[in-house]
């Protein structure tokens, strides 16, 4: 803590940038042309604030992304490594087992292999909750092509409950 | 519906600039702007939905002591707050009006899961999902 909320600000708009096109190369200048600030000083406070460095956050966003499509679509491990923002196969296979802990094709098949409620939650806020860096339970379900599979919480949900729902698994 | 959830608050950093922009260009009402000394209680509300106020809150003394105000006004500013979702008719329509109107997009809208989702912050850091309802 003791970060200006100010400069956190606009740190934040930089992270908002990689979080909406992840695939896209983020060198520390171009970041910091995002805040605001001298790229020096933005990697040191960028990794203050958020408790990683840039690069490694966007690493970890690829991921995140590779393991929904993995999860989600009928892309191969390829197609989704040249989607996420690799450049090689070879890359992308270490990076994601050094931060998962498993190959492409075992995450796969055991993302595809859970069960649950997930399906009520927004999906970005899924994605979040399963960032790669984070020690949470995986247990989930494999979502089928999206249109119409939802009609399990109609009645009587709220209006929150409702708003949820629009972006549902 | 005379029972229910009536306010929730948000932090903002600075209630004068929230008031802008949840009123004038995300286009909720004000409901209640009541000063007592340094003590703001605002709330906002969306113009379709009386029963609900959206609070716009400063962490402040003497609801909290300054190291902790500090302390939040550096996790609104990081994101850090829990989500926000905003139901819309016509997610693209929304965020051509809000965009014209300066809102701070995170996401441009997306079609999937069978609606349309955008993503928006307000000047403070809190997120917002903009979700087209299904019809």
């Amino acid at each position: 803590m003791g970060q200006d909320p100010e400069l956190l600000r606009r740190l934040l708009r930089a992270k908002d940038r990689m979080d909406a096109a992840s695939d896209e190369d983020w060198p520390v200048p171009r970041l910091a042309r995002e805040s605001g600030v001298s790229a020096a000083h933005f990697a040191r406070s960028f990794k203050e604030a958020f408790g990683v460095p840039p690069h490694r956050y966007l690493l970890t966003r690829r991921i995140e992304r590779a393991k929904a499509m993995l999860r989600d679509t009928e892309l191969s491990v390829t197609e989704i490594a040249f989607e996420t923002g690799w450049q090689s196969l070879g890359t992308f296979g270490r990076i994601f087992r050094d931060i998962t802990g498993d190959s492409p094709g075992a995450i796969r098949e055991r993302e595809r292999a859970g069960g649950g409620e997930m399906e009520r939650i927004p999906a970005c806020f899924l994605r979040a909750a399963h960032r790669p860096d984070l020690k949470i339970a995986v247990s989930e379900k494999r979502r089928q092509e999206a249109d119409g599979q939802d009609g399990s919480i109609e009645s009587g949900a709220p209006e929150g409950a409702a708003a949820s729902q629009q972006e549902d698994l | 519906m005379s029972q229910g959830v009536e306010v929730v608050g948000l932090y903002v950093r600075d209630q004068e600039e929230a008031l802008k922009f949840y009123v004038d260009q995300v286009g909720f009402k004000v409901h209640t702007d009541v000063r007592n000394g340094d003590y703001r209680w605002l709330t906002v509300q969306h113009p379709e939905q009386p029963s609900f106020q959206l609070g716009l809150f400063t962490p402040q003394a003497p609801m909290v002591d300054a190291t902790t105000a500090q302390a939040l006004k550096e996790l609104v500013a990081k994101g850090a707050m829990p989500p926000l979702v905003l139901v819309v008719d016509d997610c693209r329509a929304s965020y051509d009006r809000m965009r014209a109107n300066g809102v701070e997009f995170t996401q441009e809208p997306v079609a999937r899961f069978g609606s349309v989702d955008a993503g928006f912050r307000d000047p403070s850091g809190n997120g917002w999902k903009l979700i087209e309802a299904r019809r």
